[in-house]
């Protein structure tokens, strides 16, 4: 199973715009090092090991309860590892205490001292490294200017919307400078317009000021908007690492393939398994799976096809060709707007989601029980082994 | 439209009543009772029953003389028992609020970072001594604190101590029976409070450079200022008329005004000069109630 790496990547998020990760040389600005955290019997964090480079935003995606926090706790020092080691900017970490590492947070809550004004909340990290008041004054206002809340800086943090909150949140932590910006679902508590505008600002801030973030989130969209690159974790591993392209486009895992988007999963027997291409007979699918790449598995092996919902056509007409083609009934069509949903029922049973853009106003519609012929490029399957 | 009630007719609402009783209550047992004391306060003592003369007299047929009488208020000024009795009561007071708070606050805080299930058997432990009457502990502690009591043998028999300690009718066992009594008090509030605290600002301190200690300095301290106050209160007013504990406890010496009050109702009988001393000792205490008051307000608005 290798599935070639794309050679340009479309890099969303982040200062960092060549892909050190690809560079043997480059030296990655955090390590962790086959790290575990166990809670008793329950290990939260399993033999993690990861390298992130400076200027990235990576992110940690995962349902609620894969060790994503809890990792990201153990980098910002309020979890000790039961065993392996986190090194930042070459130094051990491991057992620092989070006042001393270079390392500040923002949290899911914000964590707002509601006795102090935005202006002191922002001030007091430098406070207390004793930086001068007039330095103070200064490295306050000009964040407080970043995050467009000049202001609000005599406001209580009760007298603010949650879009506020957040910025003063993301001032607080930005304020010291640190080498690394731990973010706990950052955006998880603002309404879903503010979201979409708040992940480009954080990641023209991040831009601006170059700083590493890690960012913990559940929200697949979220991750893919701002991540360099993506870890995916599930029970406490991380299953995959990789740009939000790779991630979606070259899953290497049918966890990955349905956690990240929506995804049509056939399973098959590989029947030809050539180094240009293989065929895979799918029950489920009831024809003939065509995929244009070689693929790694035992011969005869049961492997899973998985297709985009976006990347299958849909027609009313037979296309030409017997592989990557069959017929079935709509089942249901769910229309968003901008695309469609359609569920398509196979003479198998299985129901296949297709997406499709509205490009025209007055698309010829397929309604609901019409027959139709699905297809899709033999380039489209991801074919995985687990 | 619904028919109204024949009550209703009337201008009697079941709202209304639901308001009227607490007020009813409040004239009747306070109020009323406030008034009677105020109007002996101004009046002259007198050897009859009761001991004091009326206010408002019918002199002659048709008039009415009203005789109010600042005497009392002045000999209080006179005397300096009242005054010193008055002073060594809030010292008492104040002594024992700090005490409370210096005892109380780690206890609170405990019981607010226990987990839940341990949280309520703790709560429970706080509240379980007001299950037996108040002058029942004060005794158990002359059983502890007397020359041949518990804490003396002990000591004896360990050879800390070669002879017994005088701890019973001392300024000390007094303090040892209010801060003991009085103790609940201010813990409960203090949990209230910090209960709700968000212990997730701890770690933004300690993320922001805090040691822990900075950080419950920083944050924890001022965020739980209302309910040290509310504790405080809670101590501090009933601890400055306290007369039970001093009295069993804190030997003859021990001057508190409630002491006095006692002795000017029962031993001299001069109602009007006690009653004054209960109104002086009211109006001294009012401010700090409505200091109280205003700190439930604000607790309870929330805006901390």
């Amino acid at each position: 199973m290798a599935t070639p790496a794309p050679t340009t990547v479309l890099s969303s998020g982040g200062a960092v715009k060549a892909a050190p990760w690809r560079d043997p040389a480059a030296r990655p600005y955090i390590e962790v090092e086959r790290v575990t955290k166990s809670f008793g019997e329950f290990k939260a964090v399993d033999d993690v090991s990861l390298k992130i480079y400076k200027g990235e935003i990576f992110c940690l995606l995962g349902a609620s309860g894969c060790g994503k926090t809890t990792l990201l706790r153990m980098l910002g020092g309020f979890e000790i590892p039961t065993s392996g080691r986190i090194l930042i900017d070459g130094e051990d970490m491991t057992g620092v205490p989070p006042y001393e590492r270079p390392v500040n947070m923002m949290f899911q809550s914000y964590a707002l001292f509601p006795h102090m004004t935005v202006e002191q909340n922002v001030a007091f990290g430098l406070k207390q490294d004793r930086v001068s008041k007039a330095e103070i004054t200064e490295r306050v206002a000009t964040m407080l200017d970043l995050v467009k809340l000049g202001s609000f800086a005599k406001r209580k943090p009760n007298q603010l919307s949650g879009g506020q909150k957040q910025r003063v949140a993301l001032a607080r932590a930005l304020v010291k400078r640190p080498k690394l910006l731990l973010l706990d679902e950052p955006l998880g508590a603002l309404d879903k317009k503010l979201r979409e505008h708040t992940q480009f600002e954080l990641i023209s801030i991040q831009d601006k000021l170059g700083v590493t973030f890690v960012v913990v989130t559940h929200d697949q969209e979220e991750a893919m908007t701002l991540a360099s690159r993506i870890g995916v974790m599930n029970q406490g591993e991380i299953v995959q690492a990789g740009t939000p392209s790779e991630i979606y486009e070259f899953p290497s895992s049918k966890f990955v393939a349905d956690f990240v988007g929506s995804v049509n999963i056939f399973e098959g027997k590989l029947i030809e398994d050539e180094p240009e291409y293989v065929r895979i007979a799918s029950p489920e699918l009831g024809g003939i799976i065509y995929v244009s790449h070689g693929i790694s598995a035992a011969p005869e092996a049961v492997v899973w096809a998985a297709v985009r919902p976006e990347k299958i056509f849909m027609s009313t007409a037979p296309p030409e060709g017997t592989d990557n083609v069959v017929r079935g009934a709509v089942q249901d069509i769910a229309y968003l707007g901008d695309l469609s949903i359609y569920l398509v029922k196979l003479p198998t049973g299985k129901v296949v989601r297709i997406t499709q853009p509205n490009t025209s106003r007055h698309a010829e519609a397929i309604t609901w029980d019409q027959q139709v012929y699905l297809t899709w490029d033999p380039q489209s399957p991801v074919v995985v082994t687990r | 439209m619904k028919t109204a009630h024949p009550l209703q007719k009337i201008g009697i609402t079941g709202r209304g009543l639901v308001v009227v009783l607490p007020y009813l209550w409040l004239l009747l047992f306070f109020v009323v009772p406030f008034v009677i004391v105020l109007k002996i306060s101004f009046s002259d003592i007198d050897l009859a029953i009761p001991p004091y003369k009326p206010l408002i007299e019918w002199v002659g047929k048709n008039s009415l003389a009203i005789k109010v009488d600042f005497n009392n208020y002045a000999f209080l000024f006179t005397d300096s028992l009242y005054i010193s009795a008055l002073l060594n009561s809030i010292k008492v007071a104040f002594i024992s609020t700090l005490f409370c708070l210096a005892i109380g606050y780690p206890m609170a805080y405990g019981i607010a970072r226990a987990q839940p299930s341990t949280r309520n058997v703790l709560l429970l432990l706080v509240i379980l001594p007001f299950w037996t009457s108040l002058l029942l502990r004060v005794y158990a502690w002359i059983g502890l604190l007397k020359a041949n009591g518990v804490i003396n043998n002990v000591l004896l028999s360990l050879g800390l101590i070669h002879e017994p300690l005088t701890m019973l009718y001392t300024p000390f066992a007094m303090y040892v029976g209010i801060v003991y009594s009085y103790l609940p008090f201010m813990i409960l509030p203090l949990y209230a409070n910090l209960e709700k605290m968000d212990w997730q600002l701890l770690e933004a301190a300690e993320d922001l450079g805090c040691r822990p200690w900075q950080a419950f300095y920083k944050i924890t301290l001022p965020l739980s200022r209302n309910g040290m106050l509310a504790g405080s209160m809670l101590v501090f007013i009933p601890a400055v008329g306290e007369f039970v504990i001093p009295a069993l406890l804190g030997g003859p010496n021990a001057l508190m005004i409630g002491r006095v009050l006692w002795d000017e109702f029962f031993s001299n009988r001069a109602w009007p000069v006690a009653s004054a001393v209960a109104i002086l000792l009211l109006i001294i205490l009012v401010p700090f109630m409505m200091w109280y008051q205003s700190v439930q307000a604000r607790e309870s608005a929330g805006a901390r």
